[in-house]
C-alpha cells in the first residue's frame, strides 16, 4: 500500500515525551483510515526520537516518519512548520490531525497557510461522509465537528476541495487505545535541509508544572460550582470525593471565585472529562461546563433550583441544598460499601 | 527610532448572550441579532502596542480591522484609547472568508502600510475561538510568531530583538526572537486602558466618508492614504491589492456543512428525594452496578 492518501497524525513531543493527545489521535486516525481503507501515518519531529518512534508503532501506526535535528528538541514554529510541511507535501496524506494544545494550535495554522488548505480548530468529533454542494458530490470527506459560538452551536465543517483536510482535536475527547505489541509498522527516517535562519526563536526559560490533579484519567469526579458558596463549604466536596475515591472538579465560576484552583476546572476552557460517574454540586450546567463533561457515563446533579439546566443531562437529580445532600451521600456510602 | 506597530482587531458578536435567531439558514452568523463588541483579547493586544509605544518613543500604533461597515465602531474605540492610525478593510468580496482568506486580506493590508516591526492581535476571537488568524498572517508575511503572550520581558529596538512570555500548558516559556515578529496576546496580561474622554470628544464623529447606500458599487480609496489621523481609512480589495480569488468565499477552503443547535439530551432523569433513605437507595444501586466503589 502506498503512503499517499493516508490519515496522518502530527506527534507532539518535547524532550522525548509524547503528548497524550497524540496517542489519542492515532486511535482516531485508525478508525478513519479503516473506513477510508488507507494507512495511518505519523510525523515525529525532534532530536533523538528513535526510541519514542518505536514506542508509538504499537498504537497502530503503519508508517512513521521521523525528522531529527538538534535544533528541533523543543518546538518552535518556523523550523517545525518547514519540516512538517515538507513531509506533508512529499507523502500527500488526505487528512492530517493535530492536538489542540498550545503547540498544535501554534503550528497547524502556519502549516495550513503554507499549504493553502483548510483547517478546523478544536474539533470534538471527526467523521467520514459525503458532501454535496451546487450539484457536485464529494465522497468520503472529513466532517470536522466542533462547538462554535461560545458552545451554543455545533458546526460541521468540511474542506472537500483541497488536500489534506486538517483539524486540531481537543485533548481528552478521543479515547486512548491500548498498544498492541504485535503490531507491525515501519519507521522511516526523513531528512529536511535546515539552515541557521530557520531557527529564529530561542527558548530562554521554561517553567512547567505537572498538573496537580489528574481529572482526565479520573473514573469518578465530584465537582463543585459557585453554588457551593464558600471555601469552607467546598470542604464538603473534597470530603465526598475522598469518601468515594473520586477526584475534585469545578466550574469556572467556582475557580474564579477562588473556591478551588484552576487545575480543577472542567469545561470548554478547562479539562474535558469522561468519567464513569460525575457528581455536579451547585453547578447550573452552562453550555461551556457541559462541553467538558456531558460524555460522562452517569451524572448526578445536586441543585436547589429544580429548573437548573444541569438536570436536563443528569441521570439522577436531587433538588436540595448540597450542605444537606452531601453529608447524606457520604453517610449512605459508608453504610452500604 | 520608533517602531511601527500594527494591531489586528475584530468586532465580534457577544457570544455570551445568544438568542434564538443568531444563525442564518446557510449556517453563517446573523450578527445583527447579537450585540457587537470589541473582541476581548484584541483589547489586550492593543494595550500591548500602547505599552511598547510608551517605552519606545516615536513609535506608532496602527489598527486594522476587516469587517462590515459597522466594524468602524472598534476602530473608533481604538482611536479613543490612543491609536495613531486606523483603517477598515471592507468589501463585499471579503464576505464569508474563513481564517485562510482573512489572513490573506490582512497580510495585503499590512503590506499596504509598508514597513512594520511588530504585528499584534488577540490570541483568539470569541466568535470562532480558532486562534488561527494570527499564525496564518505571520506565515503569509513570512515572519516569526510568538503566540499566547502575556508579557514582554525585554524589547531592544536597537538590536531589534524581543523576548516575550507565552503561556503553555501548566506554565510558561520565555521566547526570544528578532523583529519583525507577530505576537498574539492572551487575556492574562496588559489590562486595557480605558478610552480617554478628550479623545472621545475628538473622534466621536470620525467616519470613513462612506454611506451604506454607495457601499455596494463605489470603492472609496480617498481614505487610503496614510495622511489623515483623525479619520478612518477605508480600504477595499483594490486598495490593498488583493487577488479576489484568494478572498472571501472563493479563497476559503473550509465550508460549513451544517449547524446544530445544542440540544440537551434528556434520556430521562430520575429524581431522588432529598432524604437519607432515597439517597441511600441510589448509592446502593450505584455500588451494585459498580459505578461506585
Ligand atoms: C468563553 C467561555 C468559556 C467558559 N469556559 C468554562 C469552562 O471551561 N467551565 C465552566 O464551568 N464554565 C465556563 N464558562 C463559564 C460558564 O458560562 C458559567 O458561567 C459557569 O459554568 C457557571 O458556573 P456555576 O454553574 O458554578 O455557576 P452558576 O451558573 O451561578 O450556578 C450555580 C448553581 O448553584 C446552585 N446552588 C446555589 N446554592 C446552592 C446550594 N446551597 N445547594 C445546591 N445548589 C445550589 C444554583 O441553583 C445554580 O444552579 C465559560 C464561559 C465563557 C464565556
Amino acid at each position: 500500500m502506498t503512503t499517499k492518501n493516508s490519515v496522518m497524525v502530527f506527534i507532539q513531543q518535547d524532550d522525548g515525551k509524547v503528548a497524550e493527545v497524540s496517542i489519542e489521535l492515532i486511535g482516531k486516525a485508525r478508525e478513519l483510515a479503516k473506513q477510508l481503507n488507507v494507512q495511518v501515518t505519523a510525523v515525529l519531529v525532534g532530536n533523538r526520537v528513535q526510541k519514542v518512534a518505536e514506542e508509538l508503532i504499537p498504537y497502530g501506526v503503519n508508517r512513521l516518519f521521523t525528522v531529527e535535528h538538534k535544533g528541533l528538541a523543543h518546538y518552535t514554529p518556523v523550523p517545525y512548520t518547514k519540516v512538517v510541511t515538507q513531509i506533508i507535501k512529499k507523502h500527500a496524506p488526505q487528512i492530517v490531525l493535530y492536538g489542540a494544545t498550545t503547540t498544535g494550535r501554534d503550528i497547524a495554522p502556519r502549516i495550513a497557510s503554507a499549504l493553502r488548505v483548510g483547517l478546523t480548530a478544536d474539533c470534538t468529533d471527526l467523521q467520514i461522509g459525503d458532501y454535496t454542494s451546487r450539484g457536485q458530490t464529494f465522497q468520503n470527506v472529513l466532517y470536522q465537528i466542533r462547538p462554535a459560538f461560545g458552545g451554543n452551536i455545533i458546526a460541521t465543517i468540511v474542506s472537500p476541495e483541497r488536500k489534506p483536510q486538517m483539524a486540531t482535536v481537543r485533548e481528552g475527547v478521543m479515547k486512548m487505545d491500548q498498544p498492541d505489541a504485535s503490531f507491525k509498522g515501519e519507521i522511516i527516517q526523513e531528512s529536511v535541509e535546515l539552515s541557521p535562519e530557520d531557527f529564529p526563536s530561542e527558548i530562554i526559560e521554561r517553567v512547567q508544572q505537572e498538573k496537580s490533579v489528574n481529572l482526565k484519567g479520573a473514573q469518578v469526579i465530584v465537582a463543585g460550582g459557585i453554588g457551593v458558596g464558600s471555601r469552607e463549604n467546598f470542604e464538603l466536596v473534597h470530603q465526598l470525593a475522598h469518601a468515594i475515591g473520586g477526584t475534585v472538579g469545578a466550574s469556572r465560576a467556582a475557580v474564579d471565585a477562588g473556591l478551588v484552583s484552576k487545575d480543577h476546572q472542567v469545561g470548554q476552557t478547562g479539562t474535558t472529562v469522561r468519567p464513569r460517574l460525575y457528581i455536579a454540586c451547585g453547578i447550573s450546567g452552562s453550555v461551556q461546563h457541559r462541553a467538558g463533561m456531558d460524555e460522562s457515563a452517569r451524572i448526578i446533579a445536586i441543585n436547589t433550583d429544580p429548573e437548573a439546566p444541569i438536570f436536563q443531562i443528569a441521570n439522577f437529580g436531587i433538588v436540595g441544598d448540597l450542605k444537606e445532600v452531601i453529608p447524606r451521600f457520604i453517610k449512605a456510602f459508608r453504610a452500604k460499601a | 527610532m520608533g517602531l511601527n506597530l500594527i494591531v489586528l482587531v475584530k468586532q465580534v458578536p457577544d457570544t455570551q448572550n445568544i438568542s434564538g435567531n443568531a444563525m442564518k439558514e446557510d449556517g453563517t452568523v446573523n450578527r445583527a441579532a447579537l450585540p457587537a463588541i470589541f473582541n476581548p483579547e484584541d483589547l489586550h493586544a492593543l494595550e500591548a502596542a500602547f505599552t511598547i509605544r510608551d517605552s519606545v518613543p516615536g513609535s506608532k500604533v496602527h489598527v486594522l480591522t476587516m469587517g462590515p461597515p459597522s466594524a468602524v465602531q472598534v476602530l473608533k474605540d481604538s482611536l479613543y484609547r490612543g491609536a495613531d492610525f486606523v483603517a477598515l478593510i471592507s468589501d463585499r468580496r471579503f464576505a464569508a472568508a474563513d481564517t485562510l482568506a482573512t489572513s490573506y486580506a490582512l497580510k495585503c493590508a499590512i503590506e499596504k502600510i509598508g514597513s512594520y516591526d511588530i504585528v499584534l492581535c488577540g490570541t483568539q476571537a470569541i466568535d470562532g475561538d480558532t486562534a488561527q488568524v494570527g499564525p496564518q498572517t505571520a506565515e503569509k508575511l513570512g515572519i516569526n510568531q510568538i503566540t499566547c503572550i502575556s508579557q514582554i520581558v525585554e524589547l531592544d529596538p536597537e538590536k531589534r530583538s524581543i523576548t516575550a512570555r507565552r503561556s503553555i500548558e501548566g506554565g510558561y516559556e520565555k521566547v526570544k526572537t528578532g523583529l519583525p515578529v507577530l505576537l498574539t496576546v492572551n487575556g492574562e496580561g496588559f489590562p486595557p486602558r480605558p478610552p480617554s474622554a478628550i479623545r472621545m470628544m475628538t473622534y466621536k464623529n470620525a467616519t470613513t466618508e462612506m454611506s451604506s447606500a454607495d457601499y455596494d458599487e463605489t470603492y472609496l480609496t480617498s481614505g487610503a492614504e496614510l495622511k489623515s489621523e483623525n479619520t478612518i481609512a477605508l480600504w477595499d480589495i483594490n486598495a490593498i491589492n488583493a487577488d479576489p480569488e484568494s478572498c472571501g468565499l472563493s479563497g476559503s477552503p473550509t465550508k460549513v456543512r451544517n449547524i446544530d443547535m445544542v440540544v440537551l439530551k434528556s434520556e430521562g432523569i430520575r429524581m431522588i428525594e432529598n432524604t437519607e433513605e432515597a439517597i441511600g437507595d441510589m448509592v446502593h444501586e450505584l455500588v451494585a452496578d459498580h459505578t461506585l466503589g
